[in-house]
């Protein structure tokens, strides 16, 4: 299950929406071993596509480092959909790299830059597999709850 | 001659859990050769084969002290004791 706080879910689908018709592409990462999404980057999808995400590789090598400063891990990797659902398409699943991770998927494909709900959907995906997962949105996530 | 490679959580089952080795090799290419060598198999994930030769794949990213290698002469880019050399999976996807 993600469990995820009220005022970083709103981040994730306003974010989402902004780059309409582009896919977003961030994570919210948290300390190591914690599971709690506690820290949101929105990063710059370098693909600037409608269909593609990519960091840019600088921008990934900075974001890695500081959180080895910081003693963070990826704990939500998410990105957009403008166009279909909110499943990891092939792609995705290819390139998932972050087995501790949770995959979040915003479909933005109803409403687009406007007003309205999106789909938000949570995955597992590991060596290929994808599971998808519960989400729970919690006015705060404190580290006894997530633990 | 010693250089510290930084293994991305999801090559760590080559190297035991190690988020860290030391390996050593005067270019990129020979630095993945004697990593191999210790750790078999996480050759295979980090470059692949491109007419008669090999190339870094397209979704994984090394650098050498901070440095994107693609810019740096990628497999030939050179390295010296002490270097550091990082290797991060892209982060990328998408609908297509």
């Amino acid at each position: 299950m993600l469990r995820i706080d009220q005022a970083t879910y709103d981040a994730l689908v306003e974010h989402a929406k902004r780059d309409h018709p582009v896919e977003a592409c961030g994570m919210v990462v948290g300390p190591i071993g914690s599971d709690r999404p506690a820290r949101h980057i929105e990063m710059v999808n370098a693909a600037g596509s409608p269909t593609f995400y990519e960091y840019d590789s600088t921008d990934l090598f900075q974001l890695y480092k500081e959180m080895d400063d910081r003693d963070e891990e990826p704990v939500v990797i998410y990105h957009s959909h403008s166009a279909t659902e909110a499943y990891p398409s092939v792609t995705d699943i290819n390139l998932a790299g972050e087995p501790g991770a949770h995959y979040v998927l915003v479909s933005t494909r109803e409403h687009g830059n406007n007003p309205g709900p999106v789909e938000f959907r949570s995955y597992r995906i590991i060596d290929g597999v994808v599971t998808e997962e519960e989400v729970t949105i919690v006015d705060t996530v404190i580290p006894e709850e997530s633990s | 001659m010693a250089i510290e490679v930084r293994i991305p959580t999801i090559l760590r089952t080559y190297t035991g859990g190690e988020k860290a080795v030391d390996a050593d090799g005067a270019t990129l290419s020979a630095l993945i050769d004697a990593l191999d060598a210790n750790h078999p198999g996480i050759k295979d994930r980090l470059v692949e084969d491109k007419g008669n030769g090999i190339e870094l794949r397209r979704f994984v990213n090394v650098y050498i002290n901070d440095e994107d290698v693609r810019f740096i002469g990628s497999l030939d880019a050179g390295l010296s004791d002490g270097d550091q050399v990082v290797i991060l999976p892209a982060v990328a996807g998408g609908a297509a």
